[in-house]
């Protein structure tokens, strides 16, 4: 009886405690979780430190809102879980905002945004995929997307096709390809570009940006970008800030700092420093 | 708690428990078949087998089966021109099979253990009276060390066989689909952790809930010295004096 009552007690307590933190007035320390596994947008560096995009702008815009920045890894699985316990403030992960995600938290104004589509090895007959180096809206331009959707189908035909699970990618195939592709999920983008390069994959779908920065790699050479880029609807409205609900005075930073970098043009020349791929500018 | 919820989560989770179980059916079926062969490289006397046996089990109880996983799928995943010339590739490049492979390997390792002191606690006397009563090696083995060292062993394989059930879990991060592996999906597409797991843990309670059963009634079938003697039935004649 009496443990019970200790353990009621710990976890009345901490839950008084985290609730304490997100009703303060005053913001000091923002923690903020990344990925660490999505090059260029955020990695670990061979020497454990975590790197890239989002890493450089979250301590640029840390520094705009005047409070102290604490970056830490997060499973890109668990992300939403764990914001919401309360584990750290703030996702910055190569987040799209989606409606799917809206109904559980809240997004800061968009920060970057790029398209996405197919990585293939050079030699795969899939290489010709209809639509190279173009940019296709799937609802502003929704009779083109559906043309070029359509041209695909029979190449992927009976295809296995990586994707990262939770991901607005795994949703798009799920929604337009799920009876002509086998998808296999990973846990990682580094997961599936493995299997594409060992063969175990006849393609993958994934943001533009991500698929150009693993082809620098030398052992990734022979890997290419395949067919038209897509963006828009499902596959999201570009990358923000994701944070809990009620810490409305939180985004109201966040949107700030945002806007201001995007002013002063830090944002642009973190995304020319960054991204190979041409990224939709945010002005 | 959404009941409603979790009563749909728990009828999608449920379609993973066919590829749960073939997993760790499958694993520790031939896993045993492998144990058993170290087992007796173990006790063979031969020096060079004995070390091998001893190396083997050293390595793979030594290191984490996550890890083992990873080195199979992705680490062999490298080899592919090489595996291609073994005309090994086909194997290596489906999930289920380096799942199933790296499985075997782990459990062989720790119930090839098991059953080496399942066969040394045979009792030396009754080996002796076998022996007396002139069996050959093979029959002394098959009737009368075997039974007993399975009897032995089997709680202790008893356990073997549930953390089996559990470590399937862990093909999930090789893209298999089991009961894990469609917890994760469903988390990702509902963020909702704690219904989910709280459903996940409930099958696998169930699954080893049966697999104890399984295994007690196994033990209790080979154990009939251990229960009392049937009560003697009634002389019938005895009605008719």
């Amino acid at each position: 009886m009496k443990l019970w009552k200790t353990l009621a007690l710990a976890i009345l307590g901490s839950t008084l405690a985290t609730g304490a933190v997100a009703q303060g007035k005053k913001w000091e320390t923002v923690r903020i979780a990344t990925e660490g596994a999505y090059a260029p947008w955020n990695f670990s560096t061979p020497q454990g430190k975590l790197d890239g995009f989002e890493v450089e702008l979250a301590q640029e815009l840390c520094r705009r809102m005047n409070v102290k920045c604490e970056i830490v890894a997060q499973d890109w699985d668990g992300i939403i879980p764990a914001l919401q316990a309360g584990k750290y403030d703030a996702i910055m992960a190569g987040m799209n905002i989606t409606p799917k995600r809206e109904e559980v938290i809240q997004f800061s104004r968009v920060y970057a945004a790029g398209p996405h589509g197919w990585g293939v090895m050079k030699d795969s007959p899939l290489a010709k995929l209809a639509g190279k180096d173009q940019v296709v809206h799937l609802v502003n331009d929704a009779d083109t997307a559906k043309k070029i959707i359509e041209e695909w189908k029979p190449l992927l035909k009976g295809k296995t096709v990586g994707v990262q699970t939770s991901t607005t990618n795994s949703a798009f195939l799920e929604k337009y390809f799920k009876d002509v592709v086998q998808i296999r999920e990973y846990k990682t983008t580094e997961q599936h570009d493995l299997d594409l390069a060992a063969g175990r994959l006849d393609a993958i779908f994934a943001a533009h940006s991500s698929i150009a920065a693993t082809m620098e790699k030398p052992e990734f050479k022979d890997m290419t970008i395949a067919g038209a880029g897509l963006g828009g609807d499902i596959l999201g409205a570009g990358v923000a800030v994701g944070l809990r609900k009620q810490d409305t005075d939180l985004k109201k930073m966040f949107d700030d700092a945002i806007n201001a970098a995007i002013k002063d043009g830090t944002i642009e020349k973190l995304t020319s420093k960054w991204f190979k791929i041409k990224m939709i500018p945010q002005a | 708690m959404d009941f409603a919820f979790m009563a749909e989560t728990f009828m999608k989770l449920i379609e993973g428990v066919p590829l749960t179980l073939n997993l760790a059916f499958a694993s520790v079926a031939l896993g045993a078949l492998f144990a058993m062969l170290l087992a007796l490289m173990r006790l063979s006397g031969v020096a060079a087998l004995d070390w091998l046996a001893r190396g083997y089990v050293f390595v793979f109880r030594g290191t984490p089966l996550l890890v083992q996983i990873f080195l199979i799928y992705y680490g062999l995943g490298q080899f592919r021109p090489s595996l291609q010339a073994l005309g090994l590739w086909w194997f290596f490049r489906e999930p289920y099979w380096c799942a199933l492979l790296a499985l075997t390997l782990n459990t062989a390792a720790y119930a090839s253990e098991i059953i080496r002191g399942g066969l040394q606690s045979v009792p030396h006397g009754q080996i002796e009276a076998a022996r007396a009563c002139g069996m050959s090696r093979w029959l002394l083995f098959r009737r009368i060390v075997f039974p007993i060292a399975v009897r032995q062993a089997l709680p202790a394989y008893g356990n073997e066989i549930i953390l089996m059930v559990k470590a399937t879990s862990l093909a999930s991060i090789i893209t298999m689909m089991e009961v894990t592996g469609i917890a994760h999906k469903l988390i990702s597409q509902t963020f909702r952790a704690v219904e989910v797991f709280v459903c996940a843990g409930a099958i696998y309670l169930l699954l080893n809930f049966l697999v104890t059963r399984a295994v007690l009634a196994l033990e209790w079938w080979l154990s009939p010295h251990l229960r009392g003697a049937p009560a003697p039935a009634p002389r019938l004649e005895a009605a008719h004096v």
